[in-house]
């Protein structure tokens, strides 16, 4: 608890400056008194529980032996034995290895396809001075403001024979308005001397985005790449509404079926029954196939998050 | 003028390319002149290019943004039109395509309107939408806030970085995941149930309970976003004069008091502008969320507008009567976004889209 407290160290002898080491305080701030500093930590060390203690739970539960999860009575907190039985029974063909693997299509094309498309339209408008570029912009934000909403939407897809194809589960959101513009607002606060002097040596605009705006934008189109992959992989609604073969179904609707409707899937009903599996570990097995990429890339982008979220996402 | 000879985006060809067609690579002090000042930048330069000329320069530029506005139109304007199903009787079975279903069901003006105004299943999931809505500004607002104050008091740069990867995580785990989580910790036959039972206590269950739903959803919520909710405060703290806790150390202010009158006024028009956009996307609580536990706690407590228009509309196949609903609620969504938009414009601040 004491590492979140951000009291300079007691001097003893020249510290190595470290990832966690504290800079020094400002000269102007009075130490923090032992007691503000232990409910400061106490609050930042629960609210990072809050958000561990489940996960440990599901993922050590997810690795336990049949015998360990009968014996905690449910969910495992302390790991005993760590089997991946499993991961191996979800993992061996069947209806979540397929359901994963459509997750996974779907996230990579959608998120590829969403992203060019977004980073196409952010640069054809990020132009200043450029013709019509406010009428499409405001042609963009009045779908922020005004939803069509659900059923109009929902016969639309119908009607254009998007029912039962994964088209259904990328193009009705494809394109995030809110996502285009913080991709333009970082694109125009790209100097504007590089891009013209580019243009003047004789670039045009393909050659200026994907040469000059592109290789300066990495910090942004990671985070917006996240923010697309993230929202394909959460998906489950419109694979609801928009099919009807249980075969499609991506791996969040599985986990629905699974958990709230505690149907464990055929092939693996089989293994339970025998003996060989509990149902408990099924699930968290689910659970963390479902969580274990976001949890994994999240992390990773993060230190983009300010930059990328503030860079115009407010900007008209 | 020296810039205006470099070449255009247009190809170049022989003839000496005239000077306004270049117009886009200026230094950026002339063109924040042309294009930053939306009426007086225009006009100038209308007067100046003619359309068709800017047209061929800018066509790279058109034609990107192209896919974009294709995908909108198609799936968010030309939904729009589809809401004159609200004034029908539309019946998707007369005909094999939705548009001549739509050209052939008959028009009956108002009814549908009618019907949803007297359903009392309707008021009731407005009642449900607005007492929610209510449970999350109070409950879950503050909550960020107070995060970024401590993430913000935080000096190591390491453990400020694993403090807030830990805080954004959930953010990032769909809904379907979440009510998974909160089953297994709250539910009947969750940990915390299945400790008490076998200490001999009496188990329960908070996920089936209608009268504690309000609050689990508004705790599912915390959990979920309280934690990417505090990067725009962050960003704010960050932009704060330091000079200032110094001047104000100076004269004798303490910690507090350098928190209530130096880094507080600091978050204000943060804090007032998510307070504006909030109300305005008052009656959007939850969709997902609430769907998912609708089976759960039953539509009595669970039901807010857009889950009663799921309902009847995709469920029932009632689907000029959900429209209708859908419509009035998205009317009122637009009123209320662009008054609170317009708030914050009184405010002063920037709002989601300028003046």
């Amino acid at each position: 608890m004491t590492a979140v407290i951000d009291r300079p160290a007691p001097s003893r002898g020249p510290r190595r400056p470290g990832r966690f080491a504290a800079p020094p305080r400002p000269v102007w701030e009075e130490p923090p008194s032992k007691a503000g500093s232990a409910a400061k930590g106490t609050v930042i060390v629960l609210a990072c529980l809050a958000v561990l203690v489940p996960l440990w739970i599901i993922v050590v539960t997810s690795l336990s032996s049949k015998e360990t999860i009968t014996e905690a009575g449910g969910l495992v907190i302390f790991p005993k034995d760590i089997t991946f039985v499993a991961y191996q029974e979800l993992l061996s063909g069947g209806q979540v290895t397929r359901a994963a693997l459509v997750s996974v299509g779907v996230t990579v094309t959608g998120t590829l396809f969403s992203m060019v498309v977004s980073v196409l339209c952010a640069y054809g408008l990020s132009r200043p001075g450029s013709v019509g570029h406010r009428l499409i912009l405001m042609t963009l934000m009045v779908t922020m403001f005004f939803g069509a909403g659900l059923i109009p939407t929902y016969l639309l897809v119908q009607t254009l024979g998007l029912t039962d194809t994964y088209l259904a589960l990328i193009l009705p959101g494809a394109v995030s308005v809110f996502n285009i513009l913080v991709l333009r607002g970082f694109f125009m606060g790209i100097s504007s001397e590089l891009v013209d002097s580019a243009r003047i040596d004789g670039a045009g605009d393909w050659r200026i985005l994907w040469q000059i705006v592109l290789p300066l934008s990495r910090a942004v189109v990671a985070v917006i790449t996240l923010f697309y992959a993230v929202g394909y992989w959460s998906a489950w609604f419109n694979a609801s509404i928009y099919l009807t073969d249980q075969q499609m179904m991506p791996l969040q609707n599985v986990l629905i079926q699974l958990v709230q409707k505690q149907e464990i899937p055929v092939g693996l009903n089989m293994a339970v029954r025998a003996g060989d599996l509990s149902g408990t570990a099924i699930q968290m097995a689910v659970m963390v196939l479902a969580l274990l990429p976001v949890a994994v890339l999240s992390p990773f982008v993060q230190k983009h998050f300010k930059k990328g979220m503030l860079t115009g996402a407010v900007k008209g | 003028m020296a810039h205006d000879i470099a070449p255009g985006p247009a190809p170049a060809d022989s003839t000496p390319q005239p000077g306004p067609v270049s117009d886009r690579a200026r230094p950026a002090g002339l063109r924040k002149r042309a294009g930053g000042g939306p009426e007086k930048g225009r006009a100038a330069k209308a007067g100046r290019i003619p359309l068709g000329r800017r047209l061929r320069r800018d066509r790279t530029l058109l034609l990107m943004t192209l896919p974009a506005v294709l995908l909108l139109v198609v799936f968010n304007y030309v939904p729009i039109l589809g809401n004159v199903i609200a004034f029908q009787e539309y019946d998707p079975y007369v005909s094999t395509n939705g548009i001549t279903a739509m050209a052939n069901s008959p028009w009956v003006g108002m009814a549908q309107f009618e019907r949803v105004f007297g359903d009392p299943d309707f008021w009731h999931a407005v009642e449900n939408t607005f007492v929610l809505f209510f449970l999350q500004l109070v409950l879950y607002f503050p909550i960020p806030i107070a995060l970024a104050l401590l993430v913000n008091s935080l000096l190591r740069p390491g453990v400020r970085a694993v403090v807030q990867a830990v805080l954004y995580l959930p953010h990032f785990f769909s809904w379907v995941l979440v009510i998974t989580v909160f089953q297994q910790i709250l539910g009947g036959a969750g940990i915390i149930a299945q400790e008490l039972r076998q200490h001999g206590y009496e188990g329960f269950d908070l996920m089936t309970n209608p009268e504690a739903f309000k609050f689990l959803v508004t705790f599912e919520g915390i959990w979920k976003d309280a934690g990417w909710g505090l990067i725009v405060f962050l960003a704010a703290l960050a932009a704060v004069n330091h000079d200032l806790y110094e001047a104000a150390a100076m004269d004798g202010a303490g910690r507090w008091r350098r928190m209530w009158h130096i880094t507080l006024p600091a978050l204000r028009p943060v804090i007032a502008l998510l307070l504006v956009l909030r109300v305005g996307d008052a009656l959007t609580v939850g969709f997902e969320q609430l769907l998912l536990q609708r089976d759960a706690v039953g539509p009595g407590a669970s039901e807010v507008l857009d889950t009663f228009v799921w309902w009847t509309g995709i469920r029932n196949q009632d689907f000029s009567y959900a429209a209708a609903a859908g419509l009035v609620k998205g009317v009122v969504g637009l009123v209320l976004v662009l008054a609170a938009n317009k708030t914050a414009h009184l405010m002063g601040e920037q709002g989601v889209y300028r003046k």
